[in-house]
């Protein structure tokens, strides 16, 4: 049974990674979790300089999913390479670092930094709907994701994912803006904006008033914009959306995702990852899949 | 609730337990502190139902099987270190839900021990027998209709306890007012906080505090709650 996949020439050893933003470096999971099972490690969000991230509550539950505007709290590029890519070098899974910034200049100056590591790619977060600055205005407007696209694919030594907001009206045009200018592949969805209102209190629950919607709620429109995406380019999709189980992985797969993403499930249960890889093992022996490739966009 | 487990056998007071809903529409658990430790393998948690999770915990029943994750986070004696040892005095403020933790922690003190519970009134009250076994109760109302007419720290006024070391865990108003009356006595105060959580690990920086100083882990003015803390020093954290 082979449960390999590949992007951009690079092999993971099966298609089951962590959400970056629900996962740290893997180092606050690698208690309770092997890191050597998974696909890949998606870190979460560095910038070059650290970022304070939003006041509190950054956190609320809602029916089926929840809702965070942490707004990308992160120690900066020195002590992400010297503290949690090293951390990542002791075990065999594939380091996929997601980059934030505020200007195309950040961004680029972010990549580069991340050219002399251990990195294997970069995931470009055109998508938080948290921070002001940067981020979503990448990822709304086509030209400038086309721009930006371009600008990072100049300078990157790695491969490049550029990871695509659900906050748009055409996520196949987003998908193919991005494979023209040259990106690897595109991962999606990042959450959607999403608000919540405490009416005992008559106040927002997040400080933040909007946050990004994530969790099992999200994911019948995560596999309907994958299945769009993987449909309109020829560069391979990361699906992602409120996977929890195998079943929600396999549901990405056929709609066209080479590879998955578990998010939000890591807080409902850490265990999900590896989970979700042994269920997938499991369908394939029940229905006698030699290789998970077969599955991949099998609907149509 | 009383809960058979394994983590009895690792818990400290001041730690606390994520309890996960059976129900798949909750997807976080719920952080709650641990009230008694009976190792090796038993833990008591004292919850106000706060919410849908919470109600959902209260309709258990004994025998029940239930997921949860810890202990997690830092408790009082990790946060106090050395100061612990030094104490003779130790004075205990918990207010409202932030009165269990105050339980393990006053039947751990090898010292004199004080404790100040601030409930809303005489009906309110919770814990009362169980605090006064572990050490000298006073009591403050908000409507006065028990002890103290008022907050914890107007009942440590009242009475006039002395202490070498200050532990609280309570609302927010009250913690800052506990780093006030400590920093005024120059007593070293350790206050435990509370946020609103998802991991429960310090993977997703959802629950952060602001800090004093810059943070070693986060290299900003933030600590996370559920894993630098809950309980940290009153004079390294903003209240």
């Amino acid at each position: 049974m082979n449960t390999e996949v590949a992007i951009a020439n690079i092999r993971f050893k099966n298609p089951v990674m962590t959400a970056s933003g629900t996962f740290g470096s893997g180092m606050e999971y690698s208690e309770f979790v092997d890191l050597n099972r998974l696909g890949a490690v998606v870190t979460k969000g560095v910038s070059l300089e650290p970022w304070p991230g939003n006041p509190t509550p950054r956190v609320a539950e809602t029916y089926g999913g929840m809702l965070n505007a942490i707004g990308l709290q992160n120690p900066g590029m020195d002590t992400f390479i010297e503290r949690d890519l090293e951390f990542l070098k002791a075990y065999d899974t594939r380091v996929i670092v997601n980059v934030c910034g505020k200007t195309i200049e950040e961004y680029v100056g972010a990549v580069e930094r991340l050219g002399e590591t251990s990195a294997d790619m970069l995931e470009i977060n055109v998508s938080c709907p948290n921070v002001k600055e940067g981020a979503i205005a990448f990822g709304q407007n086509p030209e400038a994701l086309g721009e930006i696209t371009r600008e990072i694919k100049k300078k990157a030594k790695q491969p490049i994912i550029m990871k695509l907001s659900p906050n748009v009206t055409d996520i196949a045009l987003m998908a193919k803006v991005c494979e023209d200018n040259g990106a690897d592949a595109v991962s999606l969805i990042n959450t959607i904006t999403g608000m919540k209102i405490d009416v005992a209190k008559r106040k927002f629950v997040l400080a933040n008033r909007t946050g990004g919607l994530s969790g099992p709620a999200i994911k019948p429109v995560a596999v309907r914009m994958v299945y769009q995406a993987a449909n309109a380019v020829s560069i391979p999709v990361i699906g992602m959306g409120g996977i929890a189980m195998a079943e929600d992985a396999l549901e990405f797969i056929m709609a066209g995702a080479t590879a998955v993403a578990v998010g939000a499930a890591n807080f409902t249960d850490p265990y999900t990852t590896v989970k979700v890889i042994d269920g997938i093992e499991e369908y394939m022996k029940n229905n006698n899949i030699e290789d998970v490739k077969e599955l991949t966009g099998c609907v149509r | 609730m009383w809960i058979k487990t394994k983590a009895a056998k690792y818990a400290e007071a001041g730690q606390f337990i994520s309890v996960y809903p059976k129900s798949a529409a909750r997807l976080l658990p719920r952080p709650i502190s641990i009230c008694e430790i009976k190792a090796p393998d038993e833990l008591r948690i004292v919850y106000r139902v706060a919410g849908k999770g919470t109600e959902e915990f209260s309709h258990y029943r004994a025998g029940d099987e239930i997921e949860i994750l810890g202990p997690n986070g830092n408790g009082f004696f990790a946060a106090a270190g050395e100061e612990k040892e030094k104490n003779k005095k130790a004075l205990l403020f918990g207010g409202g839900i932030g009165i269990p933790p105050m339980l393990e922690l006053a039947k751990q003190l090898e010292c004199e021990v004080s404790i100040i519970a601030g409930y809303r009134s005489a009906e309110d009250t919770f814990l009362m027998e169980e605090l006064e076994e572990a050490g000298k109760l006073y009591v403050a109302t908000d409507d006065g209709s028990l002890g103290v007419h008022g907050t914890v720290i107007d009942a440590a006024r009242e009475y006039g306890i002395g202490a070498d070391i200050v532990f609280a865990c309570g609302p927010l108003p009250m913690l800052r007012a506990v780093k006030v009356y400590s920093e005024e006595r120059s007593i070293p105060a350790y206050v435990s906080m509370e946020e609103r959580m998802a991991c429960g690990v310090g993977a997703c920086l959802g629950c952060v505090c602001t800090s004093v100083h810059k943070d070693d882990h986060s290299k900003v003015n933030n600590k996370r709650i559920c894993a630098d803390g809950p309980v940290f020093p009153a004079s390294e954290v903003e209240l």
